[in-house]
């Protein structure tokens, strides 16, 4: 199993990348192209909203400052007339604030220039599932069971005692089954925290809880994602 | 512009012409104020003593006839000073009195006058002025009686010299007062702007003087003097930091570029490519790491206002972090363990104070040795610690590891400051420099003490709830 192949494996996405640095546009365009997914390009604020007001795409990547019309402004317009596209604002100013500023501005998710491709492509494909509204009292992956009411966890027919923020990261990770979740994610939807910790600790996480359900399994099921991050998945399939 | 220019544009100075005019108006007003009632007063008794003295004489005139009046008048006529008589005939031919000569008309005018005369004895000096009173007697005869006013003029006079001269004094001491003032006031304004002039051509240790007063204008520069530690402050701050930023970026912008260069040069295989790019792209995202807490020291000490900040309780802040490097602390064969039951009200950014702990709890990991270090069997223990100590919250890391000697303490929160044991292990330095400067954002700081052995970090923030 190759890292290629487990990027491809979410379904195909529409995006919308609002971008005024050329380089930078045509990277991501051409990245989203061969991680299997059609990208549009808008140079400037407003031919982005008018390209989002009139096509109907999956995620809105949007850079924060923009000419014409800056990226903030171009999502609450869009909100204002009922397009509820899923819109990641990518922006230089990294601070806590800033990223708060964002969001409250109608954005969906948050992430700070120099990011990696693997982490955008992630988020974005978390977002246009995300936008599917799938909240099931109930996830199953392979034979591993997760029931979010009475916070069992069940492999096979053996149960595994969880620690309770094991269960929020098996939690996270198998409402995202089949997609990678990299470690800020989990940092940010297990912990709540948005700093980028030194050490490997979202890893060391991983490890103990990948030691409960796949050890002494013939199938496992937590994947390391080599670059990007992990992913949860019924490798059989 | 010239220094009388100068001093005669003073706030001091201009203040004192205003009060100058006031006073001088003032007393002006009061002495013509004085003036008026004395003189008033000086006719009321005039006025008094004549009509007493002209009841008199008709009483003697009723009594004794025309002939007790003359020998009256005459009488009192002979003792000179300022009382004035005449009697005359119904024509008005003088019969008996000390008066020479008189306005015209006067005589016949019954009642009040003040007119000009003559006495009879120096029929050459001259006028006097007087106030009378003219009343008939019977038969037509007329008795004058008045009184000189030389006397009222003369304390007009008075009074009026001494107005005079007390607006010349007032004007001449309010004046050479001004000018003693504004002068005292503008050499010390100059004194502190030719400081201000040098401090801004770039000597930035340079302070306002201080006279030792203790007044406003010494308050003045003492506020100005901290604002200007201040500044100095964050310059020395700033310049340290674009000279570890020159250093410290550019030793591993160095390593990328060689790895760049020498994976050019001699790789052979695409395997060889891959991991030199891998690499590569690792090192940059350490940059971006050093990069990132470099901009957010910056922006936590340059103190601006935050906008987010929330009451939370860092007793969970303290739980949360310590669950999250608790697998890290235990693979490394350290046991770690929280002491944060109360709660712990804090008013501030709940991201960044987390941050903050969990740099100071990595510091404690990485400084407290592996497990194939250590000698003895004993498990060393990192305590995450958050109690409230009065009206402040400490949020402790205490460890076992080698601690910092107290002397190097201060030297090791400064950015990039690694000591000397510690060289060979990762990390940008930057962990406890951050730690601090979101401490002072909070109005708090970052305590550095002797955990006997080891090192006790502490985070001292301001208790939300303290009252």
């Amino acid at each position: 199993m190759s890292a290629e192949s487990d990027l491809k494996v979410s379904r195909k996405m529409r995006l919308l990348i609002i971008e005024d640095d050329r380089d930078a546009a045509d990277y991501l365009v051409k990245a989203f192209r061969e991680a299997g997914h059609v990208a549009d390009h808008a140079a400037d604020g407003e031919e982005g909203l008018a390209l989002a007001l009139h096509e109907r795409y999956d995620v809105l990547v949007v850079d924060r400052l923009l000419p014409k019309l800056d990226g903030l402004s171009v999502i609450g317009t869009l909100r204002a007339k009922g397009v509820e596209s899923p819109a990641l604002i990518l922006s230089a100013l990294g601070a806590v604030d800033d990223r708060i500023k964002g969001l409250r501005a109608g954005g969906d998710d948050y992430l700070p220039k120099p990011y990696s491709f693997a982490e955008l492509l992630a988020r974005t494909e978390v977002l246009a599932r995300r936008h599917g509204g799938r909240e099931d009292t109930l996830y199953r992956v392979g034979d591993l069971e997760l029931d979010r009411l009475s916070h069992r966890v069940l492999r096979g027919t053996e149960e595994i005692m969880l620690q309770p923020r094991e269960f929020r990261l098996l939690e996270y990770l198998m409402k995202h089954a089949g997609q990678v979740v990299t470690r800020t994610m989990l940092l940010e939807n297990v912990w709540d925290y948005h700093f980028d910790p030194q050490t490997n600790v979202i890893d060391v996480h991983i490890s103990r809880l990948r030691s409960k359900i796949d050890k002494g399994f013939a199938r496992p099921l937590l994947h390391t994602v080599r670059g990007a991050g992990y992913m949860i998945r019924d490798g059989a399939r | 512009m010239t220094a009388l220019g100068k001093l005669l544009r003073t706030t001091a100075f201009r203040l004192t012409l205003v009060y100058l005019l006031v006073f001088a108006l003032f007393a002006a007003f009061l002495l013509v104020y004085f003036a008026l009632n004395t003189r008033r007063m000086i006719n009321e008794q005039i006025v008094r003593t004549v009509d007493t003295e002209i009841a008199n004489l008709a009483y003697r005139f009723d009594r004794w006839g025309l002939r007790g009046l003359v020998v009256s008048i005459n009488t009192r006529s002979v003792h000179p000073g300022s009382s004035l008589y005449l009697v005359t005939t119904p024509a008005g031919d003088g019969l008996a009195g000390n008066i020479g000569s008189l306005e015209p008309g006067v005589i016949d005018q019954i009642g009040w006058v003040e007119t000009a005369y003559r006495r009879i004895e120096e029929p050459d000096a001259a006028e006097h002025t007087a106030l009378v009173r003219v009343t008939r007697l019977s038969g037509g005869f007329r008795l004058l009686v008045g009184r000189d006013l030389e006397e009222r003029e003369r304390m007009f006079h008075i009074l009026a010299t001494a107005g005079r001269w007390s607006v010349a004094i007032v004007v001449v001491l309010g004046l050479a007062g001004g000018f003693f003032v504004s002068r005292r006031v503008l050499r010390r304004i100059d004194a502190m702007s030719d400081k201000a002039q040098t401090i801004m051509a770039g000597d930035l240790t340079g302070r306002l003087p201080i006279a030792g007063s203790d007044d406003e204008l010494d308050r003045l520069a003492a506020n100005l003097n901290a604002m200007l530690e201040r500044i100095e402050a964050l310059m020395r701050g700033l310049k340290q930091v674009s000279d570890n930023v020159a250093h410290d970026l550019r030793t591993p912008l160095t390593r990328l570029r060689n790895r760049c260069e020498s994976a050019l040069r001699s790789a052979k295989s695409e395997q060889d490519y891959r991991e030199a790019i891998e690499a590569t792209i690792e090192e940059s995202d350490s940059l971006i790491h050093v990069f990132d807490a470099l901009l957010m020291i910056a922006r936590a000490e340059s103190g601006e206002p935050r906008a987010d900040m929330t009451a939370f309780d860092a007793a969970e802040v303290a739980r949360d972090v310590a669950e999250l490097y608790e697998p890290v602390a235990d693979e490394k064969g350290l046991a770690l363990r929280v002491e944060a039951g109360a709660p712990a009200p804090v008013k501030g950014n709940r991201e960044l104070i987390g941050q903050a702990l969990a740099n100071l709890l990595d510091n404690a990991i990485k400084y407290s040795g592996s497990d194939s270090d250590r000698t003895n069997s004993v498990v060393p223990e990192i305590v995450v610690t958050a109690q409230a100590e009065g009206d402040r919250i400490a949020l402790g890391v205490g460890d076992r590891g080698p601690g910092i000697p107290a002397e190097d303490r201060k030297r090791a929160i400064e950015r990039f400051v690694r000591l000397e044991q510690s060289r060979s292990l990762p990390g940008s330095g930057l962990g406890l420099s951050l730690a601090s400067a979101v401490a002072r954002l909070h109005g708090g700081e970052l305590r550095l003490d002797d955990n006997a052995p080891g090192l006790k970090a502490v985070l001292i923030l301001p208790r939300a709830d303290a009252n």
